[in-house]
């Protein structure tokens, strides 16, 4: 209990912090911590990615710092892609989309690194709000 | 807005497939796809690029999560009990992104992701 809310809050600070929705810690908390499938976890951490994502939305824009309505098409239009991926991936076996997934952590890992060394001229990760 | 002209909206929704083709086969928002797209080819700033997607992420992902609703894969208990400390950690995350010099937290969550990545391959 007390693993799954720490993987929960560190979820979302990862998804505040990188604008992701936190299914990169979603996903393996709840099949190693809750003993879900890989199919049965990757279903669950979208559903809790909403609120995640919400919330986070919310608050970016109060920075100003969301593009509203490029945000509205880039969510509209992904909805063929993401019939596709949910399709795709109940296609394939657990332990395929469990290997996909854990390269696609470590490609985010490696995002992490680049972005995190390539960040010198700017110091801090606020600097100024954009505004909209 | 400040019109979308054909060559944006191409790159747009060339975006929004990639991230929903990700969100769905892997259960994540699709952020990671997002946001660096964001940047090389709309020129975003990297804080506006992360509050755009985190927007776009919640049409995607709640899209992703009815259709394998649709399967009947989701635990909505399970999401519900992950999802809502998930909630403080955002508020907690966008704070520390406004204030914070991100790099040391940012390779901290790298090394986590590495050690998850190891952790998934070994079961």
């Amino acid at each position: 209990m007390i693993g799954v809310i720490a993987i929960g809050v560190a979820a979302g600070v990862v998804a505040g912090l990188l604008g992701v929705g936190g299914g990169v810690l979603f996903v393996p908390g709840l099949v190693i911590i809750l003993g879900l499938t890989q199919h049965q976890a990757e279903a669950t951490s979208l559903l809790a990615i909403v609120p995640v994502a919400l919330v986070g939305a919310f608050n970016q824009d109060r920075y100003g710092n969301v593009r509203r309505s490029d945000a509205v098409l880039l969510g509209l239009l992904s909805v063929a892609g993401a019939a596709g991926g949910v399709a795709l991936a109940n296609l394939l076996s657990g332990a395929a989309l469990r290997v996909g997934f854990a390269l696609l952590i470590l490609l985010v890992a490696v995002q992490l690194v680049r972005r995190a060394l390539g960040q010198g001229n700017e110091g801090r990760a606020g600097g100024d709000p954009i505004p909209r | 807005m400040l019109g979308t002209s054909p060559p944006r909206a191409l790159k747009l929704a060339a975006i929004g497939t990639a991230a929903g083709l990700f969100s769905g086969l892997f259960g994540v928002g699709g952020g990671t796809v997002i946001v660096p797209l964001l940047v090389l080819w709309l020129g975003y700033g990297e804080h506006e690029a992360t509050g755009t997607s985190l927007a776009a992420i919640v049409f995607i992902a709640a899209f992703a999560a009815a259709v394998q609703g649709a399967y009947g894969n989701v635990h909505v208990l399970d999401g519900i009990l992950i999802g809502i400390p998930a909630v403080a950690g955002v508020l907690l995350g966008t704070w520390l992104q406004q204030r914070l010099d991100s790099r040391a937290i940012a390779l901290l969550f790298a090394a986590l992701l590495v050690a998850t990545a190891v952790e998934l391959l070994l079961q």
